[in-house]
């Protein structure tokens, strides 16, 4: 019981970060239709300079949590300013021509950011100096951090955040506007190009504390990590219904908790037959089986009908 | 006489194939003494890449389905291969059953891909395409136990070369007193190949299957209510497509001698579908354009970068590896910001393109 | 670009033909001052091709391994030597093979069109062994640091070496230590699922059973994962003594971490993938009283070891990362056996390759009739107080046949049979 319960909270933790990053893609996609593939490498970029800021800050005797904040101030603009740039540069242009085409630039952003990223933080592996609270607890015998509870109040949280700012302020009511609608919107009065530029700023922003949020988690930063991470959170954010804040949560939670169950228990199940080398496949399965019965995702309305 | 009666007049096009036939017949030679062979090897990787793309074409560029998994027919191809004809089993089949019985599987292979996925659309079936081809993947590098079939990550080695009777191409072949290396000969194999792909995938175009693909991909409703049986269409592009994948994997092997489940990446995917897209899709000239730049660039990249900079600069500034890969990104920006349709779009697609947007 | 290659090789050859049976062996100039001889001697160049990957997410290792080669051959330029005759300029030609077995034999035959006299590398062995076939068919010698996979050596190619224990003699030691020194009784064992991880993983299972451990639980990870707290929590339900993981520090670093979190109270050991400082920095505090190997002898136990070790970062203002001590003796080896030879031709050295008996930074390197290490030693470590500390070193005696034999336990009790009467290596402590 107490290993259930253990993977339960493994799977948590794992759905929460999967989660955090997830709501960055579905943000997009819900206003614009649009998967930002880079996204993933922009987290990346978050944790990278989160890491230098706070590598740097390690040994002047302030608080812990105070230098992971600083580490988020420093990497949210870093974050945004490249949002804003992979738009104007690389989206903005596109937004009308073929679906596949702003498809490949996402993937050259993506290669550029990555060799970028090599470039400024070299190839090894950085590692994440302890300044959030890593104390274990143990509750029926199983056992948790509390950095990992912050995790997962951070991604209910910004999921929250972000609830509130799309159904509840002028912001989100243009936003939602502009995802029914740009022409229309546009001629409500709503300056699309602005309200787009925003959500992309706001995805990156988003990026930045999931950035710092996985690296503290794990204590590890890299250049190559956000190409796997936004698979896993893509994955998640489509499973979810991708457009759906709500969505990405439930995604990203449950993208966990397959994984881990799936690496704990399916070995036993199938008598050794199928192990953890295919904890990646049971999550594409589950993938797959929803979109087949279920095409527009868990939680997700009629985006799938985009063609 | 203007240059369109110029490219109607049959004896100006046969004498431009003859020409492109010597330049093709000689181009190994010419490379092999003049770059190296390990130009010619690039060549012959060239070559495969050129079969790749032209199936993915299908499926992308004709029917307008984006498979992010295609490299998993590859894999299949690559790996009945290996498993046929090396000391792994000890089974050392022929050539001639190998390629088409890999062709085959692979075709079914796409089928099964595709039955599941009919009713998807655009991303979504991006993300199942990509997740089966990780599936695959993840299964060639698992399945060493509890039975061990593919080897597992440590992959397969010793694979026949290619050989038909006692011909094998992996020594010199002497024909007709000429002798022609091993390199070469591969080289005109996968020429071979590519050319009879090449010629089939016109064939199909022109047909009312291609033509039946190219509706479905413009409207599927409208495709539908043409009386066009939209699904086993779909399955068709995904089949045809992937055996041509799974004859380019069946010669990647032969070539290659080893196959290991990393060669089959999702990068690898993504390389084969931007050939598609930067040549330009559904347009045969420009995919094939695109599987010979993305292959011979970066090459062509790695030997250019270290003397510029030291040209420019007086030292290396940038690891040539990283340059590479960043102005491979860049240049992917690039044309999709200026060439939407791809460096070589078809005529079609260009007016489509010019005429305002879906 | 490469057009001296052609002139150089006839030099060499002219060189070689012209000079035979002059038998000078070493160079007389005790020091660098080679430019200042009028130049009587002719002067030949000889090419070493060096693959690893320069780009992707084992860049860091690969750029380890070239700066081993390029350390390697700075000094013996430094030296002068001269090679049947003829004064020698070593020239490192690095290319980058991506850890691709494609991009493997593409850069294997840019090595054999340039002409190289010899090749080191690749890293991975899913680009050695591929490559191997083509130096093969060109004749042309390899000597891998640090590809491990038993398959390489095995293919019959006379011309295929490596200057590292291979899995099998890893393994075996490594199962033996947690037998004996751990006085472990049941084991569970991760790998990530590449062929390096996967392979290690796989000999060691083998031998821990003979050895009459008992593996509780064989779990899966992958070389780009960062959660393995699923997989960790089923192995605590199993309660092994010990866990073993195959693969490299990325992944070791991080799991050595989240076992602690878990309260698994298992030791961890793991092979020369996580056996470096950045394991430590990774695994943070969880590093502490864990254990790994590292084939050959500790670099500061041999005779030139530290030295090299300050060369190494001196020069390139890094630390080690893994395998550039054993990428050095590797070019180190190869260019002995021309010396021996007489000759840089690869048809005259490489039968010299295989008599090699060379006192090189990691061990006593010599081969068996496969190319293996002969008696590759393991040593064993243990991360203490943050650094590596030195526990014991085990000698795995190499077989023709890969079976794990149970009765080759008694040999482990043997000191290490490679271990030259470790030098004093008054600088011992001095390990940052």
């Amino acid at each position: 019981m107490d290993i259930f319960l253990q993977q339960i909270i493994n799977g948590l933790v794992l759905g929460s970060i999967y989660a955090l990053v997830a709501l960055g893609y579905t943000m997009v996609y819900g206003i614009l239709g649009l998967i930002n593939f880079a996204h993933g490498e922009v987290v990346m970029i978050g944790a990278l300079t989160a890491l230098t800021v706070v590598k740097l800050l390690a040994g002047s005797g302030l608080p812990g949590p105070v230098i992971a904040l600083i580490g988020l101030m420093a990497a949210a603009p870093v974050c945004m300013a490249i949002g804003y740039g992979i738009e104007k540069i690389a989206y903005r242009p596109l937004r009308k021509a073929p679906r596949l085409a702003p498809l490949i630039t996402a993937i050259g952003v993506s290669i550029v950011l990555q060799n970028l990223a090599m470039m400024v933080w070299g190839r090894s592996y950085h590692s994440f100096p302890a300044v959030l609270p890593a104390e274990a607890h143990e509750v029926l015998g199983a056992t948790f951090t509390d950095l990992q509870v912050i995790i997962v109040l951070v991604a209910a949280g910004m999921m929250a955040g972000l609830l509130l700012l799309i159904n509840r302020t002028r912001l989100g009511r243009a936003m939602r506007a502009t995802a029914e609608n740009p022409a229309i919107a546009q001629l409500m009065g709503v300056n699309v190009n602005h309200i787009i530029s925003l959500t992309f700023v706001i995805g990156s922003a988003l990026a930045a504390v999931a950035g710092l949020m996985v690296s503290a988690n794990y204590s590890i930063a890299h250049y190559y990590m956000g190409f796997i991470l936004g698979l896993k959170a893509f994955t998640a954010a489509v499973l979810g219904g991708i457009g759906n804040l709500a969505g990405a949560m439930i995604g990203g939670i449950l993208l966990g908790l397959i994984e881990s169950l799936g690496a704990g228990y399916i070995g036993d199940i199938t008598g050794g037959f199928l192990g953890s080398h295919y904890q990646d496949v049971f999550a594409f399965f589950v993938l797959i089986l929803v979109l087949v019965f279920r095409p527009s995702g868990l939680v997700g309305e009629k985006v799938a009908e985009r063609a | 006489m203007s240059w369109n009666d110029l490219k109607h007049d049959r004896r100006v096009l046969w004498a431009g194939y003859a020409a492109i036939g010597i330049v093709l017949a000689v181009l190994p030679f010419l490379v092999g003494a003049g770059l190296g062979n390990a130009w010619l090897r690039i060549l012959n990787f060239a070559m495969l890449y050129i079969m790749l793309a032209l199936g993915l074409n299908i499926v992308v560029g004709f029917a307008g389905l984006l498979d992010l998994g295609y490299i998993a027919f590859y894999a299949v191809g690559a790996y009945l291969y290996a498993l046929l004809a090396s000391p792994h089993f000890g089974l050392h089949w022929p050539v001639w059953a190998i390629l088409p019985l890999g062709a085959v599987v692979a075709g079914g292979a796409g089928a099964l891909l595709g039955a599941p996925t009919l009713r998807l659309r655009g991303d979504y079936l991006a993300i199942v395409t990509l997740g089966f081809g990780e599936i695959i993947r993840i299964f060639m590098n698992n399945l060493n136990a509890p039975v061990n079939i593919t080897n597992g990550p440590q992959g397969i080695s010793s694979i026949d070369p290619f050989h038909v009777g006692g011909v094998t191409l992996a020594k010199p072949l002497s024909v007709l007193g000429v002798t022609v290396p091993s390199l070469h000969a591969y080289y005109y194999l996968f020429l071979l190949l590519a050319l009879v792909i090449i010629f089939v995938t016109i064939r199909l175009e022109d047909s009312r299957i291609g033509r039946a693909w190219v509706a479905i991909r413009e409207d599927e409703i409208a495709a539908k209510a043409c009386g066009i049986n939209v699904r086993n269409i779909k399955l068709l592009a995904f089949s045809m497509g992937a055996t041509f994948g799974g004859v380019a994997g069946g010669l990647f092997a032969s070539f290659q001698g080893f196959v290991s489940p990393e060669s089959f990446g999702l990068m690898e995917s993504i390389m084969v579908l931007c050939m598609v897209v930067l040549g330009g899709m559904g347009h045969i000239p420009g995919v094939i354009l695109g599987g010979i730049l993305l292959t011979i660039l970066p090459e062509a990249f790695r030997h250019a970068a270290v003397p510029l900079q030291k040209y420019a600069f007086g030292k290396v500034v940038v690891d040539p590896e990283s340059l590479r890969m960043l102005l491979f990104g860049l240049a992917l920006i690039a044309v999709m910001l200026y060439r939407p349709a791809g460096l070589w779009p078809s005529a079609t697609r260009k007016r489509e393109l010019q005429g305002g947007s879906k | 670009m490469r057009m001296n290659s052609i002139p150089g090789t006839i030099l060499a050859l002219a060189a070689a033909i012209s000079l035979i049976g002059c038998g000078n062996k070493e160079e007389p100039a005790p020091q660098a001052a080679p430019a200042a001889a009028p130049a009587a001697k002719p002067e030949i160049t000889v090419k070493i091709g060096h693959a690893s990957p320069l780009t992707g997410p084992q860049a860091h290792i690969g750029k380890d391994n070239e700066y081993g080669a390029t350390l390697a051959i700075e000094e013996l330029n430094a030296k002068g030597l001269e090679i049947g005759g003829a004064k020698v300029k070593f020239e490192l030609i690095s290319d980058d093979d991506q850890a691709d077995p494609k991009q493997g034999t593409t850069v294997a035959q840019k090595f054999v069109d340039a002409k190289v006299n010899g090749v080191i590398g690749h890293l991975n062995s899913g680009t050695t062994i591929p490559a191997s076939k083509i130096y093969f068919d060109a004749g042309i010698p390899q000597i891998s640091g640090s590809a491990t996979n038993p398959t390489y050596t095995k293919q019959g190619f006379a011309t295929a070496f490596r200057v590292m224990a291979n899995d099998e003699q890893q393994g075996k030691a490594l199962a033996q230590f947690a037998a004996k020194t751990l006085a472990a009784k049941s084991v569970a064992i991760i790998d990530d699922r590449t062929a390096y991880g996967q392979g290690l993983a796989d000999e060691f299972k083998k031998a821990s059973e003979a050895a009459g451990l008992k593996v509780v639980a064989s779990e899966y990870t992958n070389d780009k994962a960062t959660d393995f707290k699923a997989i960790l929590t089923k192995i605590k339900s199993k309660k092994p003594d010990l866990i073993f993981y195959g693969g490299m520090d990325p992944q070791g670093g991080p799991m050595a971490k989240q076992m602690k979190e878990l309260g698994l109270k298992a030791k961890f050991l793991t092979g020369d993938g996580g056996c470096t400082p950045n394991f430590i920095t990774l695994a943070g505090a969880a590093a502490e009283g864990q254990y790994c190997s590292l084939p050959g002898v500790p670099l500061d136990k041999m005779p030139g070891g530290t030295v090299f070790k300050d060369k190494f970062v001196g020069k390139f203002k890094t630390e080690i990362q893994l395998y550039a001590p054993y990428v050095y003796d590797a070019t180190m080896v190869l260019v002995d056996a021309m010396k021996r030879a007489n000759s840089v031709e690869p048809a005259k050295y490489l039968p010299e390759i295989g008599k090699t008996s060379f006192q090189g930074v990691t061990a006593k390197i010599g081969f068996d009739e496969f190319g293996d290490l002969k008696d590759g030693a393991i040593s064993f470590y243990e991360y203490k107080g943050g650094k590596i500390e030195y526990v014991e070193t085990l000698g795995g005696t190499p077989e023709a046949v890969p079976a794990a034999a149970p009765a080759e336990a008694p040999a482990a009790a043997a000191p290490a049979a490679a271990a030259p009467a470790s030098a004093p290596a008054a600088a011992a402590g001095e390990k940052k």
